[in-house]
């Protein structure tokens, strides 16, 4: 297990004041919050900030965090000398804000799983009854582009919190295998009944909710139904007009490029973005790439345009 | 071996959840997700509160709410702002990725 430097994650100093511990908790709380950040570890980090302050922001924690001495580095390899925190008195009420589940192996050691509080209660809230539905769970799906146009199946691992007999949490692993309807859309939510918690009693168990991310793809770019990609066009395809293949995620398809075409313009596919009711568009985005100048008889080519085409392109500059 | 393939149902604009389903949809009290609506941070169909229809988009709008509030302490007000300031950033990311 690595010993985690609390201090170094919230970016105080070891003799920072309550007050300042709580300032630089809520500014990095805002700014690796995952539903604000973009940041691709900012949920790595939100967690990692929210155990240091868990255990910097009780005085008690704190005292026997610091008394684990300052040795210790981030990193270095860790487990607890005995009797680390006698003498010292937690008084309970477990901890609270984040799941318990997301610490660390290494705060776990030290403060121990939920003490204070029973989980069963800590995790739902509610414990009027012996019947109660089982609670939902959330989980993320990440499919290809081409799968929200034809349709898929899915095998998602599901890692979920057991209790078990003797009060004992445990994650246990699930794989189900899950139809991805044809027609998703980024940011949309699957919903399987009964794939939730199991319910106490009588009680129903609660439903699984799946969110749909698509894996960004290297040539289409999705804008809810809609699909953009953009096309490569040769100078003589774009002034004289042609018919050119296009790649659309339903398979290849033959566009017609009008005479005149310039870089930029969208030329709408109706009902080719991602199906559904009403279907999306492709859209496809003409851009005029150069052959290069790379052998005599091209060069020969530039200069008899530059010769025989009066041609400015700058003329809406004034120069 | 049998492989059991499970099908789900798209939570899109077109579902309607009523009050008590999306309180069990967030774990949260219908109060809580009165508060929000009262705020106008969420969005129902239907004037009465019996007859109240969230669409899933309320539902994301309503978890990301809870959330905020539970790590960063955020009041009412103060989610239903950051809420419609993600909502532009949204769609201006969006907007901006069309010219990427």
């Amino acid at each position: 297990m690595d010993y985690k430097d609390y201090y170094k994650i919230m970016g105080v100093e070891k003799d920072a004041s309550q007050d300042e511990i709580k300032r630089a908790y809520r500014k990095l709380a805002r700014k690796y919050h995952p539903d604000v950040s973009k940041e691709s570890d900012a949920e790595l980090r939100f967690k990692e900030v929210g155990e240091a302050y868990e255990a910097l922001k009780d005085p008690e924690k704190r005292a026997a965090y610091d008394q684990l001495g300052s040795n210790w580095k981030a990193g270095q390899d860790f487990n607890p000398p005995p009797d680390w925190n006698a003498g010292f008195e937690f008084s309970g009420g477990g901890y609270t804000g984040a799941d318990d589940a997301d610490y660390s192996d290494f705060f776990e050691s030290l403060f121990g799983r939920g003490f204070g509080s029973s989980q069963a209660h800590h995790r739902t809230g509610r414990t009027d009854g012996y019947s109660l539905r089982g609670e939902d769970h959330h989980a993320k799906v990440i499919i290809d582009l081409e799968d929200a146009y034809q349709g898929a199946t899915r095998a998602v691992t599901l890692q979920s919190p057991v209790v078990d007999n003797s009060g004992h949490v445990t994650t246990k692993q699930r794989t189900l295998n899950i139809k991805i309807p044809k027609g998703v859309k980024q940011g949309q939510r699957i919903r399987l009944n009964g794939q939730g918690s199991p319910g106490m009693g009588q009680a129903p168990a609660g439903d699984l909710y799946l969110e749909i991310e698509f894996k960004q793809h290297h040539i289409y770019r999705v804008d809810g139904h809609d699909v953009y990609i953009d096309l490569p066009v040769a100078p003589w395809e774009a002034a004289l007009g042609a018919t050119v293949k296009v790649p659309t995620p339903d398979g290849v398809v033959d566009l017609k490029i009008a005479a005149g075409t310039k870089t930029g313009q969208k030329l709408r596919l109706k009902a080719r973005g991602i199906p559904g009711k009403p279907p999306g568009d492709l859209y496809v985005i003409p851009s005029i790439t150069l052959p290069s100048a790379d052998s005599d008889a091209a060069k020969e080519l530039y200069r008899k345009m530059e010769q025989e085409m009066a041609y400015n392109p700058r003329s809406k500059l004034g120069v | 071996m049998n492989i059991k393939i499970l099908n789900g149902i798209i939570i899109d604009e077109q579902t309607e959840l009523s009050l008590s389903e999306i309180c069990t949809a967030c774990s949260s009290s219908a109060e809580w997700i009165i508060e929000l609506v009262e705020e106008g941070a969420l969005d129902p169909i239907g004037s009465q509160q019996n007859q109240w229809r969230f669409t899933g988009k309320c539902l994301l709008k309503a978890r990301t709410a809870m959330r905020l509030q539970r790590d960063l302490g955020l009041n009412l007000a103060g989610i239903a702002l950051a809420l419609d300031l993600l909502d532009k950033i949204e769609s201006l990311e969006s907007r901006l990725s069309q010219f990427e």
